[in-house]
């Protein structure tokens, strides 16, 4: 079983947009970050909702991967059905976290759509670079946007396997081509891909232990998923 | 003059470094300190005091786990092992950390003695944590309560 985490952040306005339950309203602050944090460790909880606070997101924090759909409101067979004609969902970046340095599950993650990889535990410093090419003005242009297997969608990327129309196919991952931000565009650009970082265990084909997950979108120059390989294993 | 509040400040600088040398904390507990401020004045110590419930919690399960003589589910004892795993590894608690990696171990190849064993180094070694970082603690207080700040100390 897997003990993975993952981050996903939603600009207030896409939150709104999207119908996102449990939102208070409040003027919309389109710089505004929104992290939807999954971790069943409280520790970990309390620890990355703290360095995201600090880097300036709002932060909801939630102790599976159920309760994130449900925060999501696609804990339901009318969402789940209304999910495939939305591309809100399939924008929200994916952030997984995981205290296992393996390249060849690091590599998975990132191939099935995962936008980065952060290696617990989880610096300031992981979370202020993951901050900083958020809030860049980057639009995700149509060609580029990730091609996502039948019926799943990018929140359940590190989500435990859901019941259908969920299923994360395991053959995906060859159909899925790296997604490109390009950080130059500057004509009016869709909303920023909303981020999700979420801890909870990871669907079956990449799971049988703990499989951390992060992938990084392939910044200019940087290759986060990349320095993170680079770093010596932690033990 | 050494006044009150220097030799406390001295005291607690040797103490934090003392407490990295001798690998009972690591990096992490120095990432944790960043997050604390003025707004979140006892962030640390909040933290672990979670952990340490989280220790506790989790020794249970594992002593319980192993207590089924003849049946022992190793691979629950192992989940919890690794659940404290990534704990002791989010707040910098090196020690415990370390002997977790053995106790997986252990749990991986259905060693029972071993296992005892580590389960017994674990809870001796999260209490003496405990302790320690209780005494870092309370002489934060005591600099703060003499008039003084608290050093930033360079490991």
């Amino acid at each position: 079983m897997a003990r993975d985490g993952g981050v996903s952040c939603l600009r207030s306005s896409e939150m709104m947009r999207v119908g996102i339950g449990g939102m208070e309203s409040q003027p919309l602050d389109l710089d505004e970050v929104h992290v939807l944090a999954v971790d069943d460790s409280l520790v970990d909880r309390i620890v990355i909702e703290r360095l995201l606070r600090i880097t300036s997101c709002k932060v909801t924090a939630v102790d599976s991967g159920w309760r994130a759909l449900e925060f999501l409101g696609l804990d339901n067979e009318k969402a789940s059905a209304e999910l495939d004609e939305s591309s809100s969902f399939r924008q929200v970046p994916v952030v997984i976290m995981s205290s296992e340095n393996v390249l060849t599950r690091i590599d998975r993650c990132l191939e099935e759509g995962a936008e980065d990889f952060l290696l617990k535990p989880v610096k300031l410093a992981d979370v202020k670079r993951l901050r900083s090419y958020l809030t860049r003005d980057v639009k995700l242009s149509n060609a580029n946007k990730r091609k996502l297997p039948e019926d799943s969608v990018p929140v359940n990327t590190s989500l435990p396997p859901p019941p259908s129309p969920f299923t994360i196919s395991p053959d995906s991952s060859d159909s899925s081509p790296p997604m490109t931000i390009s950080p130059e565009s500057s004509d009016s650009s869709p909303p920023l891909s909303p981020l999700e970082i979420s801890s909870s265990p990871l669907s079956t084909p990449i799971d049988d232990e703990d499989d951390d997950v992060l992938t990084s979108s392939p910044a200019p120059e940087e290759s986060p998923a990349r320095r993170q390989k680079m770093r010596s294993p932690l033990d | 003059m050494d006044t009150l509040v220097s030799q406390l400040q001295r005291q607690f600088r040797d103490y934090t470094i003392s407490l990295y040398h001798q690998g009972f904390l690591d990096d992490q507990f120095t990432e944790l300190k960043k997050l604390q401020d003025e707004c979140s004045p006892d962030f640390v110590a909040e933290v672990v005091s979670l952990f340490f419930e989280d220790c506790e919690k989790l020794i249970g399960n594992m002593a319980r786990a192993l207590d089924q003589t003849g049946n022992v589910d190793f691979s629950l004892v192992g989940s919890s092992v690794h659940q404290l795993k990534g704990s002791s590894s989010s707040v910098g608690a090196k020690r415990v950390k370390g002997l977790c990696v053995t106790f997986k171990e252990c749990c991986d190849s259905q060693n029972f003695e071993g296992c005892v064993r580590c389960l017994q180094q674990v809870d001796i070694e999260y209490k003496s944590l405990k302790a320690k970082l209780q005494d870092l603690f309370s002489l934060e207080q005591q600099i703060v309560q003499a008039g003084g700040r608290i050093p930033q100390v360079d490991i």
